[in-house]
């Protein structure tokens, strides 16, 4: 028996951090807001990232669903501007899944010379106005807060669960980048009008493993931006001295950081058994994908806080830049499904609900 | 990631099971007392095969085998499975043979340890007094050495099975003048002994589990002494280690879950089972998700020892998110059962045998005892994070800083 990270996944976590560190440093993070294009993916490329879940025979890494969750844990911490969620996780499971490659698309994300991004939340949670029809091959509506925008191509997916690819410039398809809290991440809508779509599945089961996945990415890289805020706070709470002592010293504080880490340190082996269950126990897999990403939301978003009140009113600044992994942790919670609806689907999975 | 145990260990599982099932109707019931012959009759079957008292050698009264962290809870999985006895616990098995296996003399194991495995000396634990909580090492009850004798005077609380004890463990100052971890001694005395008077101390759950035990010139052979001299701290710090990591089962939790889930789907509201309210619904799911995490969390603590790896963080938080998470899981059940939550002892209402109304307040008690969640937090902040002590006041200091 043995449950933890192997000596080459232990590497591979080294190996993307050490990456990121430079790639992905808060300066760079800074700058991406500005200039949303770094060399952050195509670093992440050569080291291998896209190919982690594609299929040797798709001329990826066959690696599993636990690599991946390292590296998106990786990417939270370093709080990383990268169309990993897409094209490296999503739009490949749900491709495979379906076995469907045209055009190779699967070598291409590997390569890194196309990017998929991800508009399927109107199938689980379509807001007002916004919601995907199809007809006679033909895609018609609106996608909200398409993640990773500004791809070569979109998933979407229609009220009944089908899955789509679009092409980034189909005629009859409109889209504009959307602004939000998390300044790392691109979002975007897209509107549809009779938009020509290469139909990738209609079986249910396809969304619903691109979602598993999707969610477990999203609660590791929560995990990753919680753990970097708490490793902030206690070095700040060390290091930062009131009343003549270092503030870490006093109970009132550090049961403030023993609390965050008393609940965050949990979620780690959550994450591992959760990717664990996405490869080798399908029957687990989807009740563990929904309660993972909603426990990852509610401690993330107490981590969030309570770090960024360790800090006092520094954590507040833009000068310490606290505020990004708050946000990164903020979006992750929204994205692919809120706690409550992850929890509504996990009691639906077990039957619990009527 | 491997989660198997393996053939050779699935093999042990069927041995255990089929023990199991040959001899279950040989299990003492429920609330069987602990002196009563099929207690000690199931006790022995237990430990001649293994299944109980299994790494402690045999020349001492156990079974003899080989330390085995997955037989053990292989062992422990099954018989909670199958909801039969485990055989016996309390301090003395749990706590003082451990010790005396670490820090006895050769003579002590002999005269102590097969007896209290085999349930046939019952002991209990003289640690935390009534000015000696947290702050354990400040303990005052006190023995003076006259001649062959140890004379001991002073009391202590929370000594669990006192009312029933042969024997105590107890830790006493013998040096009143050394600093105060360096001052204590770790006795053993009979509990027959002139000058112990025991008054049961009832809990919130309306029962007298524990004890205040008070001690007035009771005279204690010299040699009782586990460890010299003042190294009772040390001692006693094996133990503590004992208790916190066996508190906390996530397997008791996730059966407690399971019985929950049963009850909101029996129980009604204007004709509406509580599981299909949404509410309710969603406040169990959110218990489910912490006690998944800690599932995982307890596997991966596991994997860790079977490495000889230590799981640090992953171990400390165990006994804070543990009790903490049934408190509330408890909790939820009186919820659900709204005024029927209130129902006690002879109610005919009462669902469950009033288990959920007594297991919320009894892991209050787990959550204040073996280590506050305050004091684990402190550990954790501490030795897991690395975070600096709170300053220290010597005696009187603090009144005179204040000023």
């Amino acid at each position: 028996m043995e449950f933890g990270l192997s000596e080459e996944q232990t590497l591979l976590a080294d190996s993307i951090n050490r990456f990121l560190d430079e790639a992905s440093s808060l300066d760079r993070v800074r700058q991406f807001v500005t200039a949303p294009e770094t060399d952050v993916w195509s670093g992440l490329v050569e080291l291998g990232v896209p190919g982690i879940l594609v299929s040797e025979a798709n001329g990826g890494l066959s690696m599993t669903a636990l690599d991946a969750v390292i590296v998106a844990e990786a990417l939270g911490s370093h709080t990383a501007p990268a169309p990993f969620l897409g094209s490296a996780v999503m739009a490949p499971v749900a491709l495979q899944a379906a076995a469907k490659n045209p055009g190779d698309l699967l070598a291409a994300l590997v390569a890194g010379e196309h990017r998929v991004g991800i508009a399927v939340g109107e199938a689980f949670a379509a807001r007002v106005d916004a919601g995907i029809t199809a007809s006679s091959g033909r895609l018609s509506g609106k996608a909200l807060f398409v993640l990773d925008y500004g791809a070569d191509s979109y998933l979407v997916a229609d009220g009944n669960a089908n899955l789509y690819l679009v092409a980034a410039d189909a005629k009859g398809l409109e889209s504009r980048p959307l602004t939000t809290i998390d300044r790392t991440r691109r979002t975007g809508e897209l509107v549809l009008k009779g938009v020509a779509a290469e139909r990738v599945s209609d079986d249910p089961a396809v969304l619903r493993k691109a979602l598993d996945y999707g969610r477990v990415i999203l609660a590791a890289d929560t995990l990753g931006a919680a753990q970097n805020m708490l490793d902030q706070a206690v070095a700040y709470a060390n290091e930062r001295e009131q009343f003549n002592r270092p503030i870490g010293s006093f109970q009132a504080v550090k049961h403030m950081c023993a609390e965050m880490a008393a609940h965050l340190e949990p979620c780690r082996a959550l994450i591992w058994y959760a990717a664990h269950a996405l490869d080798e126990l399908p029957d687990e897999a989807t009740l563990y994908a929904s309660h993972t990403k909603a426990h990852l939301a509610e401690v993330g978003k107490f981590v969030a806080k309570t770090a960024t009140e360790v800090h006092g009113g520094m954590g507040f600044t833009d000068l310490l830049g606290l505020h990004y992994w708050f946000k990164r942790i903020g979006f992750n919670r929204q994205m692919l499904g809120t706690p409550e609806l992850l929890r509504d689907d996990a009691a639906r999975v077990q039957g619990l609900v009527a | 990631m491997d989660l198997s145990y393996g053939p050779e260990y699935e093999a042990f599982r069927e041995e255990v099971r089929s023990f199991i099932e040959t001899n279950r109707d040989r299990a003492p019931r429920p609330r069987t007392g602990l002196r009563a012959p099929e207690t000690l009759a199931w006790q022995k079957l237990l430990i001649e095969n293994g299944y109980a008292a299994r790494t402690i050698p045999e020349e001492y009264g156990g079974y003899g085998a080989e330390p085995d962290i997955l037989k053990s809870r292989i062992i422990a999985e099954e018989f909670a499975r199958a909801n039969v006895s485990s055989g016996l616990g309390g301090q003395g098995i749990s706590m003082l043979v451990p010790t005396l296996l670490e820090m006895g003399t050769e003579e002590q194991k002999r005269e102590f340890i097969r007896p209290t495995l085999h349930g046939e000396m019952i002991w209990c634990q003289g640690y935390s007094e009534p000015g000696a909580g947290s702050d354990l090492a400040s303990l005052r009850t006190s023995a003076v050495l006259d001649g062959d004798e140890w004379v001991v005077n002073g009391s202590k609380i929370w000594t669990s099975t006192a009312h029933l004890a042969d024997w105590i463990f107890c830790l006493v100052r013998t040096e009143p003048e050394a600093p105060k971890h360096q001052g204590i001694s770790f006795l053993l005395f009979r509990m027959d002994t002139p000058g112990i008077e025991v008054r049961p101390l009832v809990d919130m759950t309306g029962v007298a589990n524990f004890n205040e035990t008070f001690f007035t010139d009771v005279r204690v052979p010299k040699h009782q002494i586990v460890g010299a001299r003042g190294q009772g701290w040390m001692v006693a710090n094996s133990i503590l280690g004992n208790e916190r990591d066996s508190l906390g089962n996530p397997d008791a939790t996730l059966s407690r879950l399971n019985g929950l889930v049963e009850l909101m789907k029996q129980e009604t509201v204007n004709g509406h089972r509580a599981i299909d309210d949404p509410v309710l619904r969603d406040r169990l799911m959110q218990i489910q998700g912490r006690v998944m995490a800690l599932r995982c969390n307890d596997l991966r603590v596991l994997s860790a020892r079977l490495n000889q790896a230590d799981a640090r963080l992953a171990r400390m938080v165990v006994k804070l998110q543990g009790t903490e998470l049934r408190h509330e899981l408890e909790g939820l059940a009186i919820d659900v059962m709204g005024e029927i939550g209130l129902a006690y002892q002879d109610n005919p209402y009462l669902r469950d045998q009033g288990s959920w109304q007594h297991q919320y307040m009894f892991f209050l008690g787990l959550i204040i005892g073996g280590g506050t969640s305050q004091i684990q937090k402190n550990i954790i902040s501490e030795r897991g994070l690395g975070m600096p002590k709170e300053p220290k006041y010597e005696k009187g200091q603090f009144a005179k800083a204040a000023g």
